[in-house]
């Protein structure tokens, strides 16, 4: 696979205040890329860089072989949505994704064809005629794309373009733009501060905070394997343990001490370890497996809350200490083991979903 | 793999775009309306300003005369102009003071001369830049010129010029003169209190109660802003000038002065104060109304708690917009101000009628400062007045309370007729034929040929002029607005465009017309040809009124979202084709409010024109001044009226072709 966008050493400064900090990025050919950030983290930056929106003060981008560092918009070759879609209000919805199309020495009917052809690939066949402000905001929304894409872009930008629409409507659209970018085969990249519409729709996610990125990696990766205390806090919901190390695959949780796979820190140092609530896997009170590589731990229900496809437990114990847990459990273990407020039970927290991150920063350490 | 592991040498070179066509293209625009700024405001304001400080007196060290005996024969040596004053005293030393245009005869330093004497004069510079007339001819430098005693006579020096504050000194002390100043900030000042108090009244009335006739009220209480503003002095003087229809009225007093300017002035001024606090009125908001009666504050109470201050912004606003107004017009004091002097009317009487054009650049520089003032409060009001509208409010609805409507009703009733009446006693005025000896009617004073002023040739220039103004000023404003909002990069050249843009708000009229004589008249320039043509009174009126048109148009702009150009440019559209196809359409209504707005201030505008107009430019306005000034009052008030019919007929046809066109071009609107 060749490396389609090639981002160099990108920095984009303004005034005082550093927005992006020495980026470098490879995207290759028709992947589906999302920036993943909470807002301030230069997430749009870096897009609107691409684009030439807003050009970066240092660093290089190539696209297909082609330095397009300074380029004008003009120039590059890429379409776009914006989170307000932008479509042209005075404009029909047929003139309006011909728009770029037209001028450019195609014919008429050149222009209708491929106008119902994208109408038709976004669904919209017998809206033509219409103006924007007559469409739903997720017809508008699927607009915007077929106007961008009309004239088959190599790169395919997106900015937000789900976060002015309701949750149903959100959900049903990430299907069918992860439908349309397969079926194209464009490169695609998107900017988000959802993180669920990251992880189901992107080939690879960049999380970003502060200008610089955290990891780049698949949905799984992100979300099973984060290399800093940031990204497994910003992805999804993690519990955050103070910790010592006491054996290269032992840790302190509580007073305990379990089973954790290598984590390469020294002994004796303060640490930070995470695990998923759901991780967390639920047994009847006093059934200690022991000789097992995972670690388990008597503690008490402290409160539920019904989530409606799962529970949420707060989870305290004298093994705990001072600690509490939180952990999701299923409709049918709460019923099995009669979970409720004040009931014990053990729990067990497998060694390989036990990570160990650097107490007092946000550094990587390896899970 | 992710961020690459090939190691790289930092780019530490700052990237620098490389400029498409469009980019080159929207410069190109900037910097040609960059530079019509420039010529049309920034640089005649600076020759303005350098005029006021030029200082010309006559040098007498640089003169040298020798006389001859009655023979012709130069005997006696060369003696400076300075040593025989000296001895003469023949010219005082405040004497030496003078304008630009200054001549000193030389026989002043020869008190024996006769003209039928046999004597040869002889004259010379005692440096090369003393510059003297021999008739109309101009001599410089040190070579003698000899002339003989018939000629000496209309021998002149001619004054040096220097940089410095002596006509500031010269100014401040002439009592005739700074007294102005002082009458100038009163009758503002009172002016802006009784209009401000009388529009909030029937802005309150308009937005807060549920009487009959809104429309029509409304109507008539924007109607001044399409006649001149020193058409309101006419109708007071056919009312209450010396032979006055209700003179006794006033017992006594005289019309001429200030009650005359304070009531032309809230007439003038009305429709500007009750727009603004109309708007202001209007973003209030209903819940804070449903909280103080809930809470059984009185009626009162209300009115003082939560009214007024919601109102504050706007009547900060409509107060210096008044008092700017007032302070900055020329037509109305002209017309009946008599002795009482104010700095719009001394720039007047210093250019037209003593040519002293030095003291009438000090004048208006010292009418600048507070319009400056006036305009800079105004703009920082203007700023929080907006955050106020942003925010959501629940617009309040009034309800039907009998004895409050047809209180409300009853005072509008009352400014209606006062605005009403001054326009029909002009109309009446302008229909008799001749006041108050023969009382029938006739179209006597429409014949505007036979008079001063210029005709109707008046009339029909002051259209044309208003037409290619709202057409050339739309034109500029709207692409200026675009080329402010929509462009990226290039920062220091937008925020100098956008300062320039804000400037002619501040500048007085007759302070911009005095700038354009300094400016375009000087023979050096080469655009000295625009002096006295159309093009420059159009040029001096689009810039004259730049300001509110500019925002206007950018208040428009700011509502099309940011990023149709980075969506028309990634599509390889160029963005005078967005331009075309969406801004402009968009844009319609908009762009046919400030072709209005232009067109009617063209037509009533005085100030900045009664300095530039040609006999063969002579405007309609200006005719209304000059025939009152010549006496011809009632076929003034006649050409007035001319201008209000005209501008209602205008206003009423830009009402058609907005509906006309709303419907063919904003369908897209309506779902």
């Amino acid at each position: 696979m060749s490396n389609y966008l090639r981002i160099r050493n990108l920095q984009k400064d303004f005034g005082d205040f550093t927005a992006l900090k020495d980026i470098s990025l490879d995207i290759e050919e028709g992947e589906f890329v999302c920036f993943l950030g909470p807002s301030g983290c230069g997430k749009t930056t870096l897009l609107r860089a691409i684009a030439g929106l807003d050009l970066q003060s240092y660093g290089s981008i190539e696209q297909g072989g082609r330095d397009i560092s300074a380029l004008p918009i003009a120039q590059r070759d890429f379409g776009i949505v914006f989170q307000s879609y932008a479509l042209f209000p005075n404009l029909t919805i047929e003139r309006n994704i011909a728009f770029g199309l037209e001028n450019a020495g195609r014919s008429k009917t050149e222009i209708n064809d491929r106008v119902a052809e994208l109408l038709a690939l976004v669904d919209l066949a017998d809206q033509g005629q219409k103006y924007p402000a007559q469409l739903s905001g997720g017809q508008q929304q699927r607009i915007a794309l077929a106007r961008a894409i009309a004239t088959s872009p190599g790169l395919l930008l997106l900015d937000e373009p789900l976060s002015a629409l309701d949750a149903k409507v959100r959900v049903h659209l990430r299907h069918q733009i992860k439908e349309l970018q397969r079926k194209l085969d464009v490169t695609t990249v998107m900017v988000t501060h959802d993180q669920e519409e990251a992880l189901s729709m992107a080939d690879r996610i960049v999380v970003m905070n502060h200008g610089v990125i955290e990891q780049v990696g698949t949905p799984t990766q992100i979300y099973r394997e984060p290399r800093s205390l940031f990204v497994a806090d910003f992805i999804g919901e993690t519990n955050q343990i103070r910790s010592t190390i006491t054996a290269p695959d032992e840790l302190t949780v509580g007073r305990c001490d379990l089973k954790s796979s290598a984590h390469g820190f020294s002994l004796g140092q303060e640490v930070i370890v995470t695990i998923r609530p759901e991780d967390i896997i639920p047994h009847e009170a006093g059934s200690h497996r022991a000789g097992s590589t995972h670690s388990a731990l008597a503690v008490a229900v402290a409160e539920m809350e019904f989530l409606g496809s799962f529970w949420r437990s707060r989870l305290t114990g004298a093994e705990l200490g001072d600690e509490e847990l939180y952990a999701d459990f299923s409709i049918n273990a709460v019923r099995r083991l009669s979970l409720e407020a004040g009931a014990a039970l053990t729990i067990e927290l497998p060694a390989d979903r036990l990570i160990a991150f650097p107490a007092g920063g946000d550094g990587v350490g390896n899970g | 793999m992710s961020a690459t592991a090939e190691s790289f040498q930092p780019k530490r070179r700052p990237v620098k775009a490389s400029l498409g066509r469009d980019d080159f293209v929207m410069r190109g625009f900037m910097v040609v309306i960059a530079l019509y700024l420039l010529i049309a405001l920034a640089l005649p304001l600076y020759a303005m300003l350098s005029k006021s400080f030029s200082t010309y007196s006559f040098d007498l060290e640089a003169y040298e005369f020798q006389v001859s005996d009655e023979a012709g024969r130069f005997d006696t040596p060369p003696v400076s102009a300075a040593s025989l004053n000296e001895t003469l005293q023949a010219v005082p030393p405040e004497a030496l003071a003078t304008s630009g245009d200054g001549r000193l005869p030389a026989t002043s330093f020869f008190p024996d001369f006769s003209f039928r004497s046999p004597v040869l004069y002889r004259i010379r510079g005692s440096d090369a830049d003393a510059v003297f007339l021999i008739g109309s001819e101009r001599f410089t430098g040190t070579q003698w010129q000899e002339v003989d005693s018939n000629t000496f006579r209309r021998v002149m020096l001619r004054p040096s010029r220097a940089q410095g504050l002596q006509n500031y000194v010269t100014y401040f002390s002439t009592p005739s003169l700074f007294q102005s100043i002082e009458n100038s900030l009163f009758i503002a000042a009172l002016s802006t209190v009784i209009t401000v108090s009388l529009a909030f009244g029937f802005a309150y009335a308009l937005s807060r109660s549920c009487m009959r006739f809104k429309g029509f009220f409304r109507l008539i209480a924007l109607a001044p802003i399409l006649v001149p503003s020193l058409l309101p002095g006419i109708a007071l003087v056919y009312l209450f000038g010396n032979q006055g229809m209700i003179k006794g009225l006033l017992l006594g007093e005289s019309i001429y002065g200030p009650i005359g300017i304070v009531i032309g002035s809230v007439f003038f001024t009305f429709p500007h104060a009750m727009l603004i606090i109309t708007t202001a009125l209007a973003i209030s908001d209903a819940r804070l109304y449903e909280a103080a009666e809930s809470l059984k504050a009185s009626r009162w109470k209300i009115f003082w708690t939560v009214t007024l201050p919601g109102a504050r912004y706007g009547l900060i606003s409509a107060a210096f917009v008044v008092f700017n107004l007032v302070i900055t017009d020329f037509g109305l004091p002209k017309v009946i101000g008599g002795q009482y002097n104010m700095l719009a009317v001394d720039i007047y009487k210093q250019v037209i009628g003593q040519q002293n054009f030095e003291m009438g650049a000090v004048v208006s520089v010292v009418l600048l400062i507070p319009a400056l003032v006036a305009f800079a409060v105004d703009r920082q009001v203007q700023k929080k007045q907006v955050a106020l509208l942003s925010a959501r409010s629940v617009p309040y609805q009034p309800r039907p309370n009998p004895r409050n409507d047809w209180l409300a009703f009853g005072y509008c009733g009352l400014v209606a007729v006062f605005i009403i009446g001054l326009l029909a006693v002009c109309q009446f005025a302008a229909l008799i034929k001749f006041w108050p000896y023969d009382l029938s009617l006739s179209l006597n004073n429409y014949a505007f040929d036979l008079m001063d002023g210029g005709g109707w040739a008046s009339y029909y220039n002051s259209i044309e002029m208003a037409l290619l103004t709202a057409l050339i000023g739309t034109l500029v404003v709207f692409t200026g607005g675009y080329m402010v909002e929509k462009t990226k990069g290039f920062n220091s050249g937008r925020g100098l465009f956008q300062l320039l843009a804000m400037l002619p708000m501040a500048i007085p009229g007759m302070v911009l017309g005095l700038a354009y004589i300094f400016f375009f008249n000087n023979p050096q320039n080469p655009l000295n040809f625009f002096y006295g043509t159309m093009a420059i009174l159009v040029i001096c009126t689009v810039t004259h009124f730049y300001t509110v048109s500019h925002l206007t148009a950018v208040t428009a702009l700011k509502q099309m979202d940011r990023e149709f150009e980075s969506v028309a440019a990634s599509l390889k559209q160029p963005f005078t084709r967005l331009f075309r196809v969406v801004t402009v359409p968009v844009c319609l209504p908009t762009i046919l409010d400030i072709s209005i707005y232009l067109f009617v201030n063209a037509m009533t505008t005085v100030s900045a024109v009664v300095f530039l107009y040609s006999p063969t430019t002579t405007l309609a306005s200006v005719a209304v001044l000059n025939m009152d000034d010549a006496g011809d009052i009632a076929p003034a008030a006649a050409m007035g009226m001319m201008i209000f019919y005209t501008n209602a007929g205008a206003r009423i046809l830009h009402l058609v072709i907005s509906k006309g066109v709303l419907k063919r071009t904003q369908a897209w609107r309506f779902r």
